[in-house]
C-alpha cells in the first residue's frame, strides 16, 4: 500500500518535471549557465561549452513553446540566443579586462547601492498601490527626499535630521497628491505626473536659492557605512574574503531597505491592519461596509509611500553621492514601479526586479572598461541597459501579473 | 482659465515666501521679456508684404526690441504646439504619453541626418524629406509603445519613460565625443554637422541671422487644423475618441480597441517627432549633446495639452502661455537683479507642475462651491 503511494507521488513530481513549464524554465537555466561559463571564474575562451548549451536551452524552449508554454518557452529561446551571442562577444575580449570587469564581490555590492533606492520607492509604491491608489509620483516623492534630506542634513548638522527631515518633505508631497486623488478624485495618472513637475520645481527652485552655483555642502554629514570586518574570518579563506567584498561596507540605508523587506511583508500579508490595506484596495465597497475608513486608510497608504520613497532619495543624496543635484533621481521612481509590477505588487517578488534593474546598472557602469580603446563611443549605450531591461520585462512577462482591482480608481462615499 | 490663475497666484506666494520680493513686478519683468506686450505698443508703421517690395501701413513696429522677444516666444510656442497635440491626441484615446520628450529627440537625430544627406536637393523638397523622415521616426519611436500597449498590455506611462531614457542614451551616443553622427571637423565639441543649407526653413520675420521667426510657425498652426479635422471628421478621429471614452463599449461596437491604441500612440508620436525636425530645421541647425540631454518640451507638452483641455484652440492658447513664461524667464530675457533667471526657470516648472495639478479637479471648483454654500448645507440625492 504504501509502496504504491510512495510509486504514485514519484510519477506525479516526474509529471511536474516533466511538464512543458519546467522544461522551458530549466531551458533558460541552461542559457544562463552557458553564458555564466564565459565568465570569471570560469571564464572559458572556447565556444563549444557555452554554444552547446544554449542551444540546449533554445531547444528546450521550443519543446516548450510547441507545447502551449508560449511565454516561457519564447524565454527561453531567447535567452539561449542572447546567451551565445554575449558568451562569443566576451571570448574577443581579453580576459584580464573580463577580470576586471566582473569582479563579482564588487558587482554584488554595488549591485545593492543601486537597488536600495529602487527598493524603498518600489517599497512605498506597494502599500500605495495595495490600498488602489496608483503612485506615478514616486520619482517626485524620492527626489523631495533627496532634497530634503540633503538640506535638513546640512541645517541640522546631523545625519539623522537629515534622514528625518527628508522623510517629512516625501510624505508631505505624497500627503498633498492622495488630498488631490482620494477626497477631490483627480485622474490619479494625471495628478501623479504633477506630483512629480512639482518635485522637480520645488527642489529646484529651493536648491538655486539656497546653494546657488557652489552646490551642496562638500561636508554633508553622510549617513555611515556598516562595517563588517568579522566577515574576514569566516573559515575558507576566500568565502571570508568574498564576504567582506561585498558586505563588509553597505551603507546603513541598504541594511535598512533589507530589513524593511520582510517587516513590510509581514505587515501587509500577516497584519490585520495589513489587511484592511488590501482589502481598500480590492474592494472598498465591501470594506467600507465592514466599517473600515476607506479614506483614511488610503491616506494612511500614501503618505506611508511617500516616506518611503523619499528614503530612497535620502539614500541617494546622503548615503551614496553625498551630494543633492537638480534632478539626481533620474527617472528611478519609474523603474521602482515597473520593478513593483514585474514583482507582482509583493515585496520580495519586487525586490528581485530591484536587484535585477540594479545588477543591469553596475553592469552598465563597468562594462565601459572592456572596451580596448579609451576613445571609443559605444559604452555610453550600457547606460540605456537598465531601459531597456525594464522595458522587456514590462513587455514579456507583465502580462499576467493581475493589480489589485480597485488600483487607480478614486471612491465615492456613499 | 481658472487653474492657470491658481496657479501663478500660488507661484506668486513662492517668489513672496522665498525672495521677499513683489510678485507682480516679478510676474511684470518676465512678462516684458517674453515679447507679447509688443501689441501694445501700436502707433504708425510700415511692413513689406511677403515677396514683393511694397510696403505698406501697419499699427505695430516690426522691428523693435519685443518684436524680436515676440519672435522668440513664437519659435518655442511652434514645438509647445505640436508636442501638446502629441500628447493631446492620445489623451482622446484614453492613453497618456509622456514619452514626447524621447519621440522629438528621434525626431531631432533623423531631422538632423536627413538635412546632413541629400545637400544637392531643392530647398522644398528636402525640408519635406527630412520632416517626413523625423515624423515617421517620431511615429515608430511612440509606435512601440503603443504596440506593447494594445498587444500585451503593458502601461504606456512606464514603457513611454523607459523609451524617452533610451532614446536620450542613443541619441547621447550618436552625436556625443567619436559617436557616428558628430561632426568630424568640430572634434573638441559634442555636436553635429549642421544641415545643408537647403534643408533650413525659411525665415519670416526678423533676421535670418539673427534667429528670426521661421515658417515652422505656420507647421505648427497647420497641424493644429489637421489635429482638429482627424478627430472631427474622420472615422479614425470617431473610433480614437470613442476608445477613449470607453475601450469596451468601443469593442462591442465592432472597433478594434489594440489597433486605436496603436494608432493613436504612433500619431502621437508622429507630431512629436515633426516638432524635433523643425527645431532643427528652423533655428538650432544641427543637434548638440546639451540638448539631447536636457529635451523638456515633450514635458511641457502635457502641461499644454491638459490646460488646453485637448482641443485645438485650447492647446495654441496654452502653447503660448508656457512658451511665453519660457521665454519670459530665459537668462537673456530677464534682468537678474530683479529675479534670478535659475529661480524663474524652476519657478516655470512649479507652475506647470500646479497646473497638472489642478486642471484634472473639477471637483476642486464644486468643493468651493459647496463651502461657500455651508450656511444652507442641501443633501445631494443619490442615484
Amino acid at each position: 500500500m504504501i509502496a504504491r503511494a510512495e510509486r504514485l507521488n514519484g510519477r506525479a513530481v516526474w509529471t511536474t518535471l516533466s511538464s512543458p513549464r519546467s522544461i522551458g524554465i530549466l531551458g533558460i537555466g541552461l542559457a544562463i549557465v552557458g553564458f555564466w561559463l564565459a565568465l570569471p571564474p570560469a571564464t572559458l575562451r572556447t565556444p563549444p561549452g557555452p554554444v552547446a548549451l544554449g542551444i540546449l536551452g533554445a531547444a528546450a524552449g521550443i519543446w516548450a513553446f510547441a507545447r502551449g508554454e508560449r511565454r516561457i518557452g519564447g524565454g527561453a529561446v531567447v535567452a539561449g540566443i542572447v546567451g551565445v551571442g554575449l558568451a562569443l562577444a566576451l571570448m574577443q575580449t581579453q580576459a584580464s579586462n573580463l577580470e576586471g570587469t566582473f569582479v563579482w564581490s564588487a558587482l554584488i555590492a554595488a549591485t545593492l547601492r543601486w537597488a536600495t533606492p529602487l527598493t524603498f520607492a518600489a517599497l512605498g509604491g506597494m502599500f500605495s498601490e495595495r490600498s488602489g491608489v496608483v503612485n506615478i509620483g514616486l520619482e517626485g516623492m524620492m527626489l523631495m527626499g533627496a532634497f530634503f534630506g540633503a538640506w535638513g542634513a546640512d541645517k541640522t548638522g546631523s545625519w539623522l535630521g537629515g534622514v528625518a527631515i527628508g522623510l517629512a518633505g516625501g510624505a508631505a508631497l505624497a500627503f498633498i497628491y492622495a488630498i488631490f486623488a482620494i477626497h477631490l478624485r483627480a485622474d490619479q495618472i494625471v495628478g501623479g505626473t504633477a506630483v512629480n513637475f512639482l518635485a522637480l520645481g520645488i527642489t529646484g527652485y529651493l536648491y538655486n536659492d539656497i546653494y546657488g552655483n557652489n552646490g551642496t555642502p562638500q561636508n554633508l554629514p553622510a549617513v555611515p557605512d556598516v562595517h563588517l570586518g568579522w566577515l574576514h574570518s569566516i573559515p575558507p579563506h576566500g568565502l571570508g574574503n568574498f564576504l567582506v567584498n561585498s558586505f563588509g561596507s553597505l551603507n546603513l540605508m541598504i541594511w535598512l531597505s533589507l530589513a524593511l523587506l520582510p517587516m513590510s511583508y509581514f505587515a501587509l500579508f500577516k497584519t490585520a491592519i495589513g489587511l484592511r490595506v488590501r482589502s481598500v484596495g480590492e474592494h472598498p465597497r465591501a470594506a467600507d461596509t465592514v466599517g473600515i475608513s476607506v479614506y483614511g486608510t488610503r491616506y494612511a497608504a500614501v503618505t506611508l509611500s511617500g516616506a518611503l520613497a523619499a528614503l530612497g532619495g535620502v539614500f541617494l543624496s546622503l548615503g551614496y553621492v553625498n551630494a543633492f543635484t537638480e534632478n539626481m533621481t533620474a527617472g528611478r521612481g519609474f523603474i521602482a514601479l515597473a520593478a513593483l509590477i514585474f514583482g507582482g505588487w509583493r515585496p520580495f517578488g519586487a525586490f528581485a526586479a530591484c536587484l535585477l534593474f540594479g545588477f543591469s546598472s553596475a553592469l552598465a557602469q563597468r562594462l565601459p572598461d572592456l572596451s580596448a580603446s579609451e576613445s571609443a563611443a559605444w559604452p555610453v549605450l550600457f547606460q540605456a541597459l537598465p531601459y531597456v531591461l525594464t522595458l522587456i520585462a514590462v513587455a514579456g512577462i507583465i502580462g499576467r501579473s493581475i493589480p489589485p482591482a480597485a488600483d487607480g480608481q478614486p471612491y465615492q462615499k456613499q | 482659465m481658472l487653474t492657470a490663475v491658481i496657479a501663478f497666484f500660488i507661484g506668486g506666494l513662492v517668489i513672496l515666501a522665498t525672495t521677499k520680493k513683489n510678485p507682480l513686478s516679478t510676474y511684470r519683468a518676465i512678462f516684458d521679456g517674453t515679447g507679447l506686450n509688443w501689441f501694445f505698443h501700436v502707433g504708425s508703421h510700415k511692413i513689406g508684404i511677403p515677396f514683393t517690395d511694397t510696403r505698406v501701413w501697419f499699427p505695430w513696429d516690426t522691428a523693435s526690441r519685443s518684436a524680436m522677444d515676440l519672435q522668440q516666444t513664437l519659435i518655442i510656442v511652434t514645438p509647445l504646439i505640436l508636442t501638446g497635440i502629441a500628447v493631446a491626441f492620445a489623451f482622446r484615446c484614453g492613453l497618456f504619453n509622456i514619452g514626447g520628450n524621447g519621440q522629438y529627440t528621434v525626431g531631432a537625430i533623423v531631422g538632423v541626418q536627413f538635412g546632413v544627406w541629400f545637400a544637392g536637393l531643392p530647398g522644398p523638397v528636402h525640408v519635406i524629406i527630412a520632416m517626413a523622415a523625423a515624423t515617421l521616426a517620431g511615429a515608430l519611436w511612440a509606435g512601440i509603445a503603443g504596440l506593447l500597449k494594445a498587444t500585451v498590455g503593458a502601461h504606456e506611462v512606464i514603457t513611454t519613460i523607459m523609451l524617452n531614457w533610451i532614446a536620450l542614451w542613443v541619441g547621447s551616443y550618436l552625436v556625443g565625443f567619436n559617436g557616428p553622427m558628430q561632426d568630424p571637423r568640430a572634434l573638441s565639441a559634442p555636436v553635429t554637422r549642421p544641415v545643408a543649407q537647403s534643408a533650413r526653413l525659411d525665415v519670416f520675420w526678423g533676421f535670418p541671422t539673427l534667429q528670426g521667426l521661421h515658417i515652422g510657425f505656420f507647421i505648427a498652426l497647420g497641424a493644429l487644423v489637421v489635429y482638429w479635422l482627424v478627430l472631427n471628421r474622420t472615422t479614425l478621429g470617431y473610433e480614437v475618441k470613442a476608445v477613449g471614452f470607453n475601450a469596451e463599449a468601443a469593442r462591442y461596437g465592432g472597433i478594434s480597441v489594440p489597433r486605436n491604441y496603436f494608432l493613436a500612440m504612433a500619431i502621437s508620436g508622429a507630431f512629436a517627432g515633426l516638432a524635433g525636425s523643425i527645431d532643427i530645421l528652423g533655428w538650432e541647425f544641427n543637434l548638440d549633446l546639451t540638448v539631447v540631454q536636457s529635451v523638456q518640451i515633450g514635458f511641457i507638452g502635457i502641461a499644454v495639452a491638459l490646460l488646453g483641455r485637448n482641443n485645438a484652440l485650447g492647446i495654441f492658447f496654452a502653447a503660448l502661455l508656457f512658451g511665453a513664461l519660457l521665454t519670459g524667464t530665459s537668462t537673456r530675457n530677464l534682468d537678474p537683479s530683479v529675479f534670478k533667471p535659475e529661480l524663474a526657470g524652476n519657478l516655470t516648472q512649479i507652475i506647470q507642475g500646479l497646473v497638472v495639478l489642478f486642471v484634472g479637479v473639477d471637483l476642486l471648483v464644486l468643493y468651493v462651491w459647496r463651502a461657500l454654500r455651508r450656511p444652507f448645507p442641501r443633501r445631494r440625492v443619490e442615484s
